[in-house]
């Protein structure tokens, strides 16, 4: 009886074997199946971002059925009765027709729009996992390019995804890209007029953000997705430190079933997100912002979240402008414009994309990394990234200044001073503070190894002093954290008269031999807790006391 | 009974007494005029007369910073031609009488001296308008939502209002603490009244620039947005994307967080 049950039903057994005879797919799935992924909590953050993506397309799908892309002007006759009569674009009156008299429709153009915040957020907080655990590193320095366009990319989707309904609030981003383009020199006026076939905003930019939103880029977006993915498997995924784990080997759970069952089980948490925001969150009430004219604008327009450090950037700025040869005739360079458009887009994007390059550069490390580093253990590298981190917070926040100065009785002039000291300051003690907190966290960790863990067992000495007993830690705790390594180092040192090695005599190589030995080396060795603020204790115990209570 | 007579031998005991006296006195006489000071001036009067009440209300609330004859001081402008509107406007929305001088007076609950008098608002109004004129308090059919026409009045508002006071007249911040306020509490009158006389930082928008008809258009719009029903949802302060952002991160980010650390948490169990 049992054979019957284990035998597998001629059903099953023959239509696989066609297939396997034909495709030969076993090889692969068995080869596959078993995949292992290492287990993190942090691990599954690139997969909010995927998820997003997915939900993205099919309700992205769903509202192409009844939107219409075009410029043409109609009487809005729809449901919505403080809008009834009133002259709109296609566009804006699909929309419409969408959220109020289309079955679903609401919902859908809800959870597009909150799956679309989800899809960068997630893509951020991923990137940020990334980088401070130091996965960038050989050999996924591709992937990691790869995921900086897929960033770009998703800022270029929802820019062009928030100006399709033509609402009053699309209208206002739609008018900002429209003066960064024109502001760039020499080749502004042909931009703008290329993009909007003609002076702003003419009748075609919706049409072409159309084809762009739902056509070009998510081509590319699905394009580099799997890229993403398929050098991330056969790359295969790095691990943090732990009992076991190597640079040669993965430690984890297989893809089938378990790492299976828990991915599909994360797909089901994102939908749930996603679907329950918008059931229950209203999200771009486009009926309240009204149709767009460009003789219209509204206080507290604003952009979505992930465009709001380019608004804050345009806010903080201060009024430059140079008049090319004293006159407007000749020409204008609109500083004020250019600067917080380019500047803080660029070095955030260029900063990330070349960081892999600029370390190892600065360490000469070319060693391939299959294991995470512990954010803690890279202290340099922890704090640019937080500097990044509050440079970038700064200008978001700043992006809304009009709120946070209507919601909290500030002053808005006040704002933006404070703001243009912040996004100066701010990178600076950020980098200052998270530094400290490293080499704080590292000493904790040195402690832990050397001297033990806290037991909670208080002992009475001899002699009336007490102290408390320590006991080894744990043995994943410990080697969680002996998986610490020293940043690696270039070789600085002068030889003995007095030459620098190779490669850094001159100014820039001096330059990096100065920040290689800043970046790398082992600031806080973990066999050395010992010897800082514990003799007192152990001087109490005394030479001859057994040692391996206290220790 | 020792202690009684301690604390009445006491050197401090005839001070005690002589205050009390004098709180009695005090307070019984406060009462006295309170309660019979209407009376002496209605009968002062002969009849009560809405200006002539108003200017004395005027002089013992309002004259201080705009002057005993509403001319204006150094603290407050001149009132003369504001008109009623005006004066309806600044006192029924609790801004007058100005509790600080600010970069803006804010809208504030009533005064209690005009919440015990209904007629304070309407004495003071008119008193105002006797001086010079001025923009009058709407009528009751000028201001009806009912009769307006919400749509036409939405484009209007659209391109009028809404650079400061916001799509859904949340409001909005303006320049060195000044700001346009929420348009939720505002009566019909008091958008009305707001139009005509352009109060604080707002521009004036008279009848030859937005018709009466047209204002009554734009309050019909206001208030049947105001009072819609969110249909997608709960509105997160309607806003717009500042709190949908922060929804996104700390609602949906958070729960997903949560979420990974729920599932990664499960070990397989060793048997």
């Amino acid at each position: 009886m049992s054979d019957d049950l284990n035998k597998v039903p001629k059903a099953i057994a023959g239509t696989s074997s066609v297939l396997d005879e034909r495709l030969g797919g076993a090889n692969f799935l068995k080869r596959n199946m078993r995949k292992i992924f290492p287990d993190h909590w942090s691990f599954l953050l690139g997969e909010i971002a995927l998820y997003a993506f997915i939900i993205l397309l099919l309700t992205g799908t769903f509202l192409t059925f009844w939107f219409q892309p075009g410029m043409g002007h109609v009487i809005y006759e729809g449901s919505y009765a403080p809008l009834k009569g009133v002259m709109m674009s296609e566009a804006y009156a699909s929309a419409l027709n969408i959220s109020f008299d289309v079955r679903g429709g609401l919902l859908m153009r809800q959870m597009h729009h909150w799956a679309a915040l989800l899809f960068v957020a997630g893509m951020m907080v991923h990137m940020l996992r990334v980088f401070f655990t130091g996965a960038y590193r050989k050999p996924r320095e591709i992937n990691w390019i790869i995921g900086i366009l897929l960033l770009t990319l998703a800022l270029a989707e929802g820019l062009t995804g928030y100006s399709l309904p033509d609402d009053l609030l699309s209208g206002a981003g739609l008018r900002i890209t429209q003066g960064v383009a024109i502001s760039l020199p020499l080749v502004g006026t042909y931009i703008s007029f290329f993009l909007f076939g003609g002076e702003y905003p003419g009748e075609d930019v919706i049409a072409r953000f159309y084809s762009l939103h739902i056509l070009l880029i998510p081509g590319i977006l699905l394009a580099l997705v799997t890229a993403h993915m398929v050098l991330m498997w056969v790359q295969k995924h790095t691990q943090m430190p732990g009992k076991g784990r190597t640079n040669k080997n993965v430690v984890g759970a297989p893809f089938y079933p378990a790492f299976m069952a828990k991915a599909g089980a994360y797909f089901l948490f994102t939908l749930a997100v996603v679907a329950g925001l918008g059931t229950f969150a209203q999200i771009n009430p486009i009926w309240i912002f009204g149709p767009y004219t460009p003789a219209d604008i509204s206080a507290g327009s604003q952009p979505d979240w992930y465009m709001g450090f380019l608004e804050g950037s345009l806010r903080l700025m201060p009024a430059w402008e140079i008049n090319l040869f004293g006159t407007a005739q000749a020409g204008t360079l609109p500083l004020s414009v250019i600067i917080p458009a380019l500047v803080p887009l660029g070095l955030v994007m260029t900063g990330l994309a070349l960081y892999p390059f600029l370390e190892r550069w600065i360490t000469g490390d070319h060693r391939e990394h299959h294991v995470a580093d512990r954010p803690r253990n890279n202290p340099h590298r922890t704090s640019i990234g937080m500097s990044a981190i509050v440079f970038y917070g700064v200008l978001w926040l700043l992006g809304a200044n009009d709120e946070l100065s209507a919601f909290f009785h500030i002053n808005l002039n006040m704002t933006t001073y404070v703001g243009r000291a912040l996004i100066f300051v701010g990178p600076a003690l950020a980098y200052i503070i998270t530094y400290r907190i490293c080499l704080g966290l590292q000493r904790s960790d040195a402690a832990v190894i050397s001297h033990g863990v806290e037991s909670g067992v208080i002992k009475r000495l001899p002699h009336g002093e007490f102290i408390e007993v320590h006991t080894p830690p744990a043995e994943d705790i410990a080697a969680h954290m002996r998986g610490k390594e020293a940043v690696p180092m270039l070789p600085v040192d002068e030889d003995t008269s007095g030459i620098p090695p190779k490669g850094m005599r001159g100014p820039l190589g001096k330059l990096r031999g100065r920040m290689s030995k800043a970046y790398g080396g082992e600031k806080i060795p973990l066999d050395e807790g010992h010897e800082h603020g514990h003799e007192d204790e152990h001087a109490a115990v005394g030479p001859g006391e057994d040692k391996s209570l206290t220790h | 009974m020792t202690r009684i007579t301690a604390w009445r031998r006491h050197p401090l005991a005839r001070y005690a007494v002589l205050i009390l006296a004098l709180a009695l006195v005090g307070t019984v006489y406060a009462t006295f005029v309170q309660v019979s000071r209407p009376a002496d001036a209605a009968l002062a009067a002969g009849k009560v007369d809405d200006v002539a009440e108003g200017k004395s209300l005027f002089e013992a609330h309002c004259s201080s910073c705009h002057g005993l004859n509403a001319q204006g001081t150094a603290t407050g402008p001149t009132l003369i031609g504001v008109g009623a509107a005006a004066v309806d406007f600044q006192m029924s929305t609790g801004r007058m009488p100005a509790s600080d001088p600010g970069a803006q007076v804010p809208r504030k609950p009533l005064p209690d001296w005009v919440k015990k008098n209904p007629d304070a608002i309407r004495q003071i109004s008119a008193y105002v308008q006797s001086l010079g004129g001025g923009p009058q308090v709407p009528g009751k059919e000028q201001v009806d939502p009912k009769l307006g026409d919400a749509a036409k009045g939405g484009e209007l508002f659209r391109a009028n209002c809404i650079q400061c006071h916001n799509w859904a007249g949340a409001g909005g911040a303006l320049t060195r603490g000044k700001y346009a306020p929420n348009l939720n509490e505002a009566t019909p009158e008091q958008i009305y009244e707001a139009m005509v006389t352009g109060p604080q930082a707002m521009p004036v928008f008279n009848d030859s620039t937005i018709t009466p008809e047209e204002k009554r258009n734009m309050i019909a719009y206001i208030t049947q947005v105001r009072e819609q029903k969110d249909p997608g949802g709960f509105g997160l302060g309607r806003i717009g994307p500042v709190t949908e952002g922060l929804v996104v991160w700390i609602v949906g980010i958070l729960a997903l967080v949560l979420a990974s650390i729920w599932i990664t948490a499960k070990k397989r169990q060793k048997s």
